[in-house]
């Protein structure tokens, strides 16, 4: 059906764009993952409350969310140079996706924690539990098939995001997608990509969701 | 010496601006090997009351001595190896959902750094203690309400704690595994020696297995002593209360007419104790005065151990007669008390 040449090039495509979800989705929660406990520690019903650092980190998390991601990547381009050399290619891509991603996972990561059991903290706490082993004894453990849906629901948007990225050199299927068949009218190109990219987001969402519910023991 | 040590405790919250007192100048004193109930309806501050007993909430006033250490004195850490020795379990049982029944025993062995080997050895004890062996390997959901008690029982002593506070744990059971969970409680207490604090507001759990109680109402401590002290001579209305709001909650049923009698006639309450259930005394007496009382209830309960018998009866119209019953019930050694409000 397609030319060698194009074949290569979207396993090229493919191979990028999953380099840049994942590499961003990690690098994400490295970020976002801390912020989130963080945020649920400090909140007002948290287990150390703190309302000056909940404040700090609730409004850095929505001025990140609100930063429409197709900016974030152009204002933001110093600082890729910076980290990685250039800014453009599948590695620089990874520098904005992260740091927009970050925000997003560590509402997602607040948002899972919050629907720990208060009533199973206090029995932790009520075992002479610091407020570490809480954390990462009873409230990751408790929450992790939440977590991992949250994974599943940032590799989609991440996904996305790096197809955007796409439009501005930022390599992957996204790329390939704007070339040729935006650019170049080769519309059967541009289906094959957007197909590609649906399969993806396909197999994140099934392995995810697989993943969550074999961990989750409460049914 | 006692085991726990309250004294002049307050709590206050600020809810929406306001302050609410949920706790009033409590003192409390609690022996080692003791059953010690905390009774009162809801909202009267008795969960505060117990988290207060392990800082879980921290007084606004006053002070908790635990084994003779001043709670508020401690720092974080010696306060977590504190609570180590202070048990707990709860109505909704907060067992870890995602872990076994094994796991969730070792949990509390884990937090403080033991071997998970030594772990799962102590928590296969344990598993045993409360008869749920072959549940070893099964999820806190796959469990029923009394099963997953079992389960937080066991976790609760897995670390050897000197005290046990129950937070309304047999509430949302059903009343035969409340009686299971109760004897289990009670055995632990005889076997081990655990001095036990239980929060309920069920006057029949304080009956069944505690030697003392503390009647709390909104917040301020009403009345304190043994059970059956308590349950004799209730001297506070909110005592009284749930002493007859227990009995009328389990005995009686329908007979609204019957109800309204009570109301409007004048009644007594009479406690036999070993002594009176003897003679014949109401007989007697009706044969003396030649008229007839109404037996409203008769019933035979366990306090502490020991039988006790207890009688409502309306009385005739006639102030003079209803004093010369009163006398010659009293003369016959039998406790009486005038219940207007028996409902």
């Amino acid at each position: 059906m397609f030319s060698q040449e194009v074949m290569e090039m979207l396993i090229k495509g493919i191979g990028e764009t999953l380099y840049m979800t994942l590499g961003a989705t990690i690098f994400g929660y490295v970020l976002g993952l801390p912020m989130g406990i963080i945020m649920v520690t400090t909140s007002k019903d948290g287990i150390r409350p703190n309302a000056g650092v909940y404040k700090v980190l609730d409004v850095i998390v929505n001025i990140g969310r609100s930063i429409p991601f197709l900016i974030l990547l152009i204002l933001l381009m110093p600082l890729t140079k910076a980290i990685v050399g250039k800014s453009y290619g599948s590695t620089a891509t990874i520098v904005p996706l992260v740091i927009s991603a970050a925000p997003f996972i560590a509402r997602m990561v607040e948002s899972s924690l919050n629907e720990v059991d208060s009533g199973v903290i206090e029995a932790a706490k009520s075992m002479g539990a610091s407020t570490m082993q809480i954390i990462t004894k009873v409230m990751l453990v408790e929450a992790r098939t939440s977590l991992i849906v949250g994974v599943t629901i940032t590799l989609g948007t991440v996904l996305g995001y790096s197809a955007m990225a796409g439009t501005i050199g930022g390599g992957g299927l996204g790329d390939i997608a704007i070339r040729y068949g935006y650019y170049r009218y080769q519309a059967d190109i541009m289906i094959v990509t957007v197909v590609l990219l649906v399969v993806l987001v396909q197999l994140f969402q099934t392995i995810g969701m697989k993943l969550s519910v074999r961990l989750d023991k409460r049914k | 010496m006692s085991d726990i040590e309250v004294r002049h405790l307050s709590k206050s919250f600020e809810l929406k601006g306001e302050t609410v007192d949920a706790l009033k100048d409590i003192n409390l004193s609690i022996k080692p090997g003791d059953i010690y109930g905390i009774i009162g309806m809801s909202g009267a501050g008795k969960s505060t009351l117990v988290r207060c007993l392990n800082f879980l909430e921290r007084p606004t006033e006053g002070e908790v001595l635990v084994g003779g250490k001043d709670l508020s004195t401690l720092t974080e850490k010696e306060l977590r190896k504190q609570r180590q020795e202070i048990a707990m379990i709860f109505q909704h049982f907060n067992l870890l959902m995602q872990k076994n029944v094994i796991d969730n025993i070792c949990f509390p062995l884990l937090l403080r750094g033991e071997k998970k080997a030594d772990a799962r050895k102590r928590a296969m004890e344990l598993l045993k203690l409360v008869d749920l062996e072959e549940k070893a390997n099964a999820y806190p959901s796959q469990l029923s309400g009394g099963q997953k008690q079992r389960v937080a029982i066991a976790r609760a002593l897995a670390s050897n704690p000197k005290i046990l506070l129950c937070d309304e744990a047999t509430s949302a059971l059903d009343p035969q595994t409340t009686a299971s969970i109760l004897a289990l409680l009670k055995d632990i207490n005889e076997k081990f020696g655990i001095t036990i604090v239980i929060i309920t507001h069920q006057m029949a759990v304080i009956r069944e297995i505690c030697k003392h109680v503390a009647i709390l109402n909104h917040g301020v401590l009403v009345e304190e002593g043994e059970v059956e002290e308590i349950f004799n001579h209730p001297k506070s209305e909110a005592a009284r209360e749930l002493i007859l709001g227990d009995i009328s909650e389990n005995q009686w049923n329908g007979e609204t007419r019957q109800k309204e009698r009570v109301l409007e006639d004048k009644c007594l309450r009479i406690v036999f104790t070993e002594n009176s259930a003897f003679e014949p005394v109401i007989a007697n007496m009706i044969l003396k005065f030649g008229v007839p009382v109404n037996i409203l209830k008769a019933d035979t309960k366990n306090v502490g151990g020991i039988a006790k018998g207890e009688m409502i009866l309306g009385l005739p119209e006639g102030h003079e007669l209803q004093e010369q019953i009163k006398a010659y019930m009293v003369e016959k050694g039998l406790e009486i008390e005038e219940v207007t409000q028996y409902v």
